[in-house]
Formats: C-alpha cells, structure tokens, sequence
C-alpha cells in the first residue's frame, strides 16, 4: 500500500533533496574549472576546503531511501524511483570529490606559469557540465530521451581527453620545465573525463527508473 | 535459544524522551495482567507520547489486544481479571478507587476490528453518544457536532445526502469510519484501535491509515496491528510484546531498520510469528 498521500509528500521531499544536490555538484564542478583557468587561487581553496554540504546530503539522501524502503513497502515505479536515488546518490558524492580534485590538481598546477591557454579543458567542463545537468534534468522530467543524450555525448568528453593528452604531451617532450604542470592538466582531464562518466550512469539509472530496462554495459 | 532468554529477562526501559520530546499522554508502569488464574500480561511499562501514533505488534496471543484494553479498563467487564500497576493518562492512575469509569471510556475511546455501528441511522449513531453525554446545547449544536465528527473521520461527502439511512447499508470500510466517527464526537483525548482495517479490503485500508495519520495532529492514538507493514506505515513509535512482556518499544523507523532486541529483528523480518 503506497498509495497514501504522506508518502508521496516524502518521495517528493527525496527528489528535491536529491536535485539540491545535484545543482550544488554542478556549481562545485564549475567553480573548479573557472578557479583553475582565472588562475583564481582563493576559489580553488574554497572548492578545496567546501567538500563537506556534498557529504551532507550523500548521508542525508541514503537514509531517507532507508526509511522509505522500510517503511513504506514500494511497488513498482516508486520502487525503481528510490533504487535509483540511492545510486544518483553515489555517483553525485563522487562527482563532488572530482571538483575537490580538480582544484587540487588546480592548486599544484598555478605553483608553475601557465604551459598554454587552456582551451580543451574548458570545453570538456562545459560537455561533463552539461551531461550532468542534462542527466539531473532527465531525472526530473523521467525523460529518457534526454537521458540517451547524455549517454551519446560521452564520446565527445572522451575523444577531448585523448587531444588534451596528445597535444600536452608534445609540450613535455619539448620542455622539461613543463612536465609538472602538464601532468596536473592531464589528470584534471581525466576527472574532467570521470565526471562526464557520472553523467552517463544517472543517465541510466534514469532510463531504468522510468522504463524499467537496465541499459548498462551495453554500446551506446 | 539465548536471545530469547536475554529478550525474556531483559525489561526495557520505555524511551527516556519521549519521540519528538511529546509529552507523556499514558504513563504505564508494572503492569501486570490475569484472566483468572492464568498470566497474561507482565510488568509492562511503557510511555505513550501524546498526538503520536503508538502501534503494538506482535504474533498472535501476545497480549497486545489485552494491554490495548486495560488502557480503558474494558477488562473489567470480562469476570475474574486482576490488574496490578498503574496505568496514568495526564498523570492519574485510572485503576485507583473512585475514577468515573464510563467517563474513561468516553475520554479513552475504543474502535474494534469488526465494526459495530448500531442498528440506527447514520445520523443516530453519532448523535445517541452526544446526547447521552448532554453534550449538546441544542439542536443545532447536536447537528453541528454530527457533522464535524464525520468530516474529521472523513466520511461526510459520502454521507451528508443520506443521514437518514441505516448504518448497516453502509460499506465495511464506511461503518468502519462511521465507528471512529462515534468514538470522535464525544471528543475523546485518546484513541485506541483494535485492528481496525483487518476486516477491510486494501483501499479502504489505506483510507483508514491516512485518516489515522490525520487525527494524530488532534488525538493520541493506540493503534493494535497483526500486520506489520501497517505499523511501518501508519506509527511513529512501536512496541513489540512476546509471550505477554514487552520486549522493545522504539521509534518506528528503528525498529524497523535496525532494533536492538535480536528477538524484535527475527519478528520483523519474518523468521516467526
């Protein structure tokens, strides 16, 4: 029996929760990439030391679902629903601990001059970014059209990743000096890379909430 | 075996706060229940935090269904029970010498497993306990209160055109309702529920347990369940009785993720009962 009204007032709540999570995953991926290409030393303190609201929710979030699965007896869609949440749960922790990563990369990366004008980077922020944004949305709307959007954009985060690698790698072979920071950019393109990965896994715990089919591990 | 003989030995202590720092409504101590020369309930003691649900779950022949009833002295109508302990609403023991029983039974009203409306009209039935208890000022007051006692168990859009009819063409789930409607109007403090959705059918259940989630905000309810899901869905507190003891009362989302007692654990999860 999950029909009752106070139910669906705690579901809601669980969905909110989780989309306040996600927006602040979000900005913490932003702020990171931003403080890292404005060589902004203050921001990638702040994103450094900021960790803890992330891990907030991630407790916050896994006991709501807790109590819902125990309490509540869910059938159905809003069985998948809460399923889903707990693992949107995870991948949106881990996504907080990537910008945590980036800016510790950004950290080690301003101790040196720039290596270049970063302009792959910025523009693989922009495609995780979007992915993530496009895959909470997805949630919210149980839109999995947009959802397979973000699975197919994964290939364009990937392929930027490889171009970052190859072009820095002619600048270390160059220059020695240049070695340090070229490999904090290419780490920050992997968590770049890592992050874009989060995307597509709520995009399939989305698929999997609104039509039951488990898309994972298959060519997208 | 062990557990068991921990769980039967151990007296848990009732919540020392009471859920959401209520106030205590019903303070139990010691009680300690008999129908002749046979034990049925022992030492409980408990505190019933106000304007919360309080469920009791248990299998079969625990007590909960007699404990539920000594809250309202309704064993005192069976011939050879004995009650030793105290049993406190707002703070006065209901078994001391003196207490107005019948105006227990008003302020602490009871709703069965099987409903029972009389064979009146709906109208009647609500308005015989009214009258009764001169509750009413006048005619319009008695109407007044008729209504309001079905709106708050939420069943006057389905009577309102018909109170004239007899209760007894009403529905399961409606008479049940029409019961809890009666119990209502003469504005009881407390609610006790024996069972009240198991003879009904699942959505009229489901009216029954958001009702319930309702009148919390306005009453205490006791609420006895054989159905575990229900007490997971419907209490904030609950208490688990074995064998006539209580073995561990809790918040209702802990007893239900993660109790103390190992016995509580194998109920709760299926493996007896």
């Amino acid at each position: 029996m999950t029909g009752v009204p106070h139910f669906q007032e705690e579901l809601d709540q669980l969905k909110a929760r989780l989309l306040e999570m996600g927006g602040l995953a979000e900005d913490r991926v932003r702020s990171a990439v931003k403080a890292l290409v404005d060589r902004d030393l203050a921001l990638v303190e702040q994103v450094i030391g900021g960790d803890a609201p992330i891990n907030q929710f991630h407790i916050e979030i896994d006991s709501r679902c807790v109590k819902l699965l125990a309490l509540h007896q869910p059938m159905a869609v809003d069985l998948r629903v809460i399923l889903s949440a707990v693992k949107i749960n995870t991948d949106l922790e881990r996504v907080g601990d990537l910008a945590v990563n980036v800016a510790e990369a950004a950290l080690r990366y301003l101790e040196h001059p720039p290596v270049k004008e970063l302009i792959d980077i910025p523009r693989m922020a922009d495609i995780a970014h979007g992915m993530l944004r496009d895959a909470l949305d997805a949630f919210v709307r149980r839109d999995t059209l947009l959802a397979q959007q973000v699975l197919d954009a994964d290939d364009a985060l990937d392929a930027l990743k490889t171009q970052v690698f190859r072009e820095l790698l002619t600048y270390m072979l160059q220059d020695p000096h240049t070695i340090e920071p070229s490999l904090d950019l290419i780490l920050v393109s992997r968590h770049l890379e890592r992050i874009g990965d989060h995307a597509t896994n709520i995009a399939e715990d989305v698929i999997f909430m609104v039509s039951a089919r488990d898309v994972r591990h298959h060519a997208h | 075996m062990s557990s068991l003989a921990t769980a039967l030995q151990a007296r848990p202590e009732p919540p020392a706060v009471d859920a959401a720092g209520r106030p205590c409504k019903i303070a139990v101590k010691d009680l300690t229940f008999h129908y002749g020369a046979k034990q049925a309930l022992e030492n409980i003691s408990i505190d019933i935090p106000a304007n919360l649900v309080t469920a009791f779950i248990g299998p079969s022949g625990c007590g909960k269904s007699t404990f539920l009833r000594t809250l309202n002295r309704m064993n005192d109508i069976i011939a050879g029970t004995r009650v030793s302990g105290s049993v406190q609403i707002d703070g006065k023991d209901i078994y001391t010498g003196g207490v107005d029983v019948v105006g227990l039974r008003r302020r602490v009203g009871m709703v069965f497993q099987k409903s029972n409306p009389f064979p009146k009209s709906i109208f009647e039935n609500i308005a015989y306990g009214v009258r009764l208890n001169g509750l009413a000022k006048s005619r319009a007051d008695l109407h007044g209160r008729v209504e309001e006692s079905l709106k708050q168990a939420a069943i006057w859009d389905e009577v309102k055109d018909r109170l004239q009819e007899s209760a007894l063409a009403l529905s399961g789930g409606q008479q049940q309702r029409l019961c809890i409607a009666r119990a209502l109007a003469v504005k009881p403090d407390v609610l006790l529920m024996d069972e009240p959705a198991s003879a009904l059918d699942p959505i009229a259940t489901q009216r029954i347990e958001e009702l319930i989630y309702q009148l919390k905000a306005t009453f205490t309810i006791v609420i006895v369940t054989h159905n575990m899901q229900q007490a997971a869905r419907v209490s904030d507190l609950t208490a688990f009785f074995w064998l006539g003891r209580l073995v561990e009362v809790g918040p209702t989302d802990k007893i239900f993720t993660n109790p103390a007692e190992k016995l509580t654990e194998d109920y709760v999860t299926g493996r007896f009962g």
